[in-house]
């Protein structure tokens, strides 16, 4: 009934999000703040994982690719499908709920336990609209394009991988990166990093802003909102998976 | 004015509030005091809307607050300033942010206007030139008067303070008391306290409602306190032998008798009277 109950919530609270501002200069600036936060925020991670990820691909295509029948451009191939379609959207997505996720629900957590979001709603602000919209959108913008900036970087370090370790020539990664390129994937991984954005940013954020006790409690609501972020994001990824491919 | 009547509120069954009916005034501080448990908290949570109760209502100058819906909610809520228990500041805004936010949220003034007004606040509260610093770096009392601050920066009519004195020195707690009823006579407001430190009865309370197991058992004056019979609220009010030595003190010079079975010849004991000086000899 548990879960009833909290789909209930999670409902109202979406609902609850879309009021009037009572001063758009000030959703605005919050609005920025969030794309910073998440955005900036996030970037030196991001790109980490995605040099890394494209430069293990490489490698380990190569290392399967043992036929002499198989031209080494496949390997570049391989790796740009798999970067474009499952790595930049899913994995990064997977760490940014770690890393905006749980900061989403500890900062609500904080100003729930600490009557802040008590002391927002005597002044008259529809705190919903006020902490969590702002927070939803800033993820909306940010986290595709932090796919985008993913999916260059996956492929640039399978790029140096490859010519690095001597599997292939810059030149042949660079034809192979070329040759059988589908758009629609990329508007694939785009539709998935929008599905994941929203639930990176709300699910955390109905944690937080539901939490009750303290201390404690918050990063118990924080370590829920990733591992429930990060089921549904993979559940999400297998559902537009089947329907969109 | 804030009419409450009938308030009732319940939590998964368990009823917390029961038909609390109750007038506070203007202009004056009002105290919602009691026992911890005994529903002060979520009574004033009732009042100012962050409880929905289960029934009754809370009248704002004669508008029924409990019926409203957005918008007109929203508009009684701009006049309701209110101090929090842990007092509520935003870590990540320093002092001038913290105070200029509802000014920034709901007016149109100017840069200027707004740093004048928040500037004259921290004045008020006897706190000037702390406008960069963040809430990190304040000692309790000060995060207080910066809550108070930012609850009167827009000229609230109605004034809620929740447990001003929690986790404060009691030299700090004079002070933060006497800004409260300060700024409640200053600017007419209807002001609603809700403590258990006896210190503030004493020193600001106005009108008293105390509170017992959900129920409204008491309220009057502080005056009407010393003359009560209500034995369960002179359990709460004198349960220390320092309050009750001060009500028999006050009894004895306005009626020149001390209705109790206490012992005078106690209290007026150098070596046990609750203000003799410690023993300075050893």
């Amino acid at each position: 009934m548990t879960i009833f109950n909290d789909i209930g919530r999670y409902l109202l609270m979406i609902k609850g999000m879309f009021s009037k501002p009572e001063n758009g200069k000030m959703y605005w600036k919050e609005f920025i703040h969030q794309c910073t936060e998440i955005g900036f925020g996030s970037l030196g991670i991001v790109a980490i994982i995605s040099v890394f990820i494209g430069a293990v691909s490489t490698i380990q295509t190569a290392y399967q690719l043992v036929s002499p029948l198989i031209p080494p451009s496949t390997i570049a191939q391989i790796v740009r499908d798999t970067v474009i379609l499952e790595f930049a959207p899913t994995l990064v997505c997977i760490v940014l709920a770690g890393v905006a996720g749980s900061r989403i629900a500890s900062e609500l957590g904080n100003m729930r336990v600490s009557e802040q979001i008590d002391a927002l709603e005597i002044m008259g602000i529809n705190t919903k609209a006020y902490l969590i919209m702002p927070k939803i959108a800033a993820a909306l913008l940010m986290i595709p394009l932090l796919v985008v900036i993913a999916m260059a970087l996956g492929i640039w370090g399978g790029r140096l991988a490859g010519t690095m370790s001597g599997i292939l020539s810059g030149n042949i990664y660079d034809k192979g990166l070329l040759e059988f390129f589908v758009p629609y994937n990329v508007f694939f991984a785009l539709t998935k990093a929008y599905v994941f954005s929203f639930i990176i940013s709300s699910i955390p954020a109905f944690y937080g802003y539901y939490v009750k006790g303290g201390a404690l409690e918050i990063g118990r609501a924080s370590t829920k909102a990733v591992v429930v972020s990060c089921i549904l994001i993979l559940f999400a990824d297998y559902i537009l998976s089947a329907l969109l491919l | 004015m804030i009419e409450v009547k009938n308030i009732k509120k319940s939590f998964d069954g368990k009823v917390v509030i029961e038909d609390v009916s109750t007038v506070m005034k203007a202009g004056q501080c009002n105290l919602i005091i009691g026992t911890s448990g005994s529903g002060k908290t979520v009574l004033q949570k009732c009042i100012v809307g962050l409880f929905e109760p289960d029934s009754g209502e809370v009248l704002y100058s004669g508008n029924n607050f409990t019926a409203m819906k957005g918008e007109e909610k929203t508009e009684i809520r701009k006049e309701i300033g209110m101090l929090f228990q842990g007092s509520a500041l935003f870590d990540s805004l320093n002092v001038e942010d913290n105070i200029m936010f509802p000014l920034n949220m709901f007016t149109h003034n100017t840069h200027k206007q707004k740093l004048d007004r928040v500037n004259e606040v921290l004045n008020r509260v006897n706190l000037p030139g702390v406008n960069k610093k963040f809430p990190a770096e304040l000692s309790g009392g000060m995060k207080k008067r910066v809550a108070l601050a930012r609850a009167i920066v827009l000229n609230p009519k109605y004034l809620f303070c929740d447990e001003p004195n929690s986790g404060l020195d009691p030299q700090t707690s004079l002070v933060i008391d006497k800004l409260i009823k300060e700024i409640t006579i200053e600017f007419n407001m209807t002001t609603v306290v809700n403590t258990h430190d006896m210190n503030s009865v004493m020193e600001i309370g106005d009108y008293i409602l105390y509170m017992y197991q959900g129920r409204k058992e008491w309220e009057g004056s502080k005056k009407d306190i010393i003359f009560s019979k209500n034995q369960l609220l002179n359990e709460f009010i004198f349960a220390s032998e320092f309050l009750q030595d001060a009500k028999d003190m006050r009894m004895l010079e306005e009626t020149g008798k001390i209705p109790n079975h206490r012992n005078m010849d106690l209290m007026l004991d150098k070596d046990t009277a609750p203000l003799a000086p410690p023993d300075q000899g050893e």
